[in-house]
């Protein structure tokens, strides 16, 4: 638990077929209890940097280490999918199960917890979002927030080390921002957040980085 | 989907009821007595009264499916060799082909309402956990799952194609622009598709699926349940006798 060095990224490269590098050559590391932004234009990158980290897209070149391993194969990020949560975008492409319970079972049930443990975890982390009693509901009758607040239940219930979560407040009404704020600001937390939205990131994070020509540089 | 959300409620245990469905639905479909359609109709009917579900979305469904029979009944009693009963300007109706589309009417609907009955009223969640119980082949289950589940959305992706053709002032017509407009949003929609699907999937590996669903809750038999096996068994009983003619 007590590593320093959580995420390093040494020499990355990618690029999408036909397209220039969108990421050359980039050095990134995360430490422990550390909260990272990264804000920058649209397709710089941001995403593709946290695809690469879940092991979702493999890099062209240079090396991928997490929780002091190298990951090069499907099989080496299995842990890392165990321990580090990632929030999407759109919570719509990370809900898919039949009700706001098995939503939440999900990621616990897969890594053999059991089941009357998930009973638990389901209600203590459907609690901590502020969902209690919406378990038999389904998920995608839900509101835009409603469901950006379970699909953070969902990664929570997996109890991550670390976070990556993806625009997490974008098309957010206030209330539901203010929300996953107090969330994300319980101690303890690693993260990272990728956001267009510099004065959350500058509330929320130590660190600010932006992505450019496919370099991270950090902002002072 | 309010009334989605009501329905997940359950009545009869699912696994009972794909069971019956499918035993139900064989013996009808297979049957070519008129004796064991009309009762297999009449048991439909009783069950979907005893159930209590929604009759006017019964009825609703069933105006579709007897749209297609009765396209049958303008063709059959026409085509079928036999003894002739009656004559529409030179058109000869058979009694056999009468009785073909008699039987084909009573068949089809019985199996029908009871599948509305018992399948759809219990909500696709029960559903899918019924069928990984009653070991259905996991990867049969997803691609029922996955398929209803991205319907839905799939298809308000293309009510919302449709409202952006609508403000672009696109009014369809019988042209080459209509025609390639409506190839642009089918394609659109394909490659939408297909990205969801990729997403979605990257979402499952993020929280370490491994091919493999695992439910939370699985079914007890319940005394209603007890009830109902009791009277389907019954139910197929009697349709087994009087398709062997023993019982009058």
């Amino acid at each position: 638990m007590e590593q320093i060095n959580l995420i390093n990224l040494k020499g990355v490269c990618f690029g999408y077929p036909q397209r220039p590098d969108l990421l050359s050559d980039l050095d990134f590391t995360l430490n422990f209890q550390e909260r990272v932004g990264i804000i920058g234009p649209n397709g710089c990158g941001k995403t593709t940097l946290l695809y690469i980290i879940m092991g979702l897209i493999k890099p062209r070149r240079g090396e991928v280490e997490i929780f002091g391993k190298t990951r090069r194969e499907e099989g080496d990020f299995k842990e890392v999918r165990k321990k580090i949560g990632f929030l999407f975008q759109n919570s719509d492409d990370q809900l898919f199960c039949p009700s706001v319970k098995e939503e939440v079972a999900f990621g616990p049930l897969n890594f053999g917890v059991n089941k009357e443990m998930v009973q638990k975890i389901v209600a203590d982390t459907l609690a901590r979002v502020g969902l209690s009693g919406f378990e038999p509901r389904t998920p995608y009758s839900l509101s835009g927030g409603e469901k950006r607040r379970l699909a953070l239940a969902t990664i929570f219930a997996m109890n991550p080390e670390v976070l990556l979560l993806d625009e997490p407040t974008i098309g957010l009404d206030e209330e539901t921002v203010i929300r996953i704020k107090e969330i994300l600001k319980s101690p303890g937390l690693s993260y990272i957040i990728v956001s267009q939205n510099r004065l959350f990131l500058k509330e929320l994070t130590d660190i600010q980085y932006t992505i450019n020509n496919g370099k991270i540089k950090r902002i002072e | 989907m309010k009334e989605f959300e009501l329905r997940s409620g359950r009545l009869i245990d699912p696994r009972v009821s794909i069971i019956y469905t499918l035993i139900f639905s064989i013996i009808i479909a297979l049957s070519s007595n008129m004796l064991v359609a009309v009762v297999g109709l009449i048991s439909s009917i009783i069950l979907t009264i005893l159930i209590a579900i929604n009759i006017a979305m019964i009825l609703r469904r069933l105006l579709i499916v007897n749209i297609f029979i009765l396209i049958l009944w303008l063709i059959l009693p026409f085509s079928t060799p036999g003894p002739i009963i009656f004559s529409i300007g030179g058109l000869k109706a058979s009694m056999s082909g009468v009785s073909y589309a008699l039987l084909i009417s009573l068949k089809s609907n019985a199996i029908v309402i009871t599948a509305i009955s018992l399948l759809s009223s219990g909500g696709i969640f029960n559903l899918v956990r019924a069928l990984s119980d009653l070991r259905i082949p996991d990867k049969l289950i997803y691609i029922f799952f996955l398929f209803y589940r991205y319907t839905y959305v799939l298809f308000s992706e293309y009510e919302t194609i449709k409202q952006g053709l609508k403000i672009r002032g696109f009014e369809p017509k019988t042209s080459f622009h209509t025609y390639r407009t409506y190839g642009y949003v089918l394609g659109a929609l394909l490659l939408k598709g297909y990205e969801r699907s990729e997403k979605i999937h990257r979402a499952m590996l993020c929280r370490g699926f491994e091919g493999k669903y695992r439910l939370l809750d699985h079914f007890r038999i319940g005394p209603n349940d007890l009830i109902a096996i009791f009277m389907m068994a019954l139910n197929i009983i009697i349709l087994l006798l009087l398709q062997w003619n023993r019982l009058i």
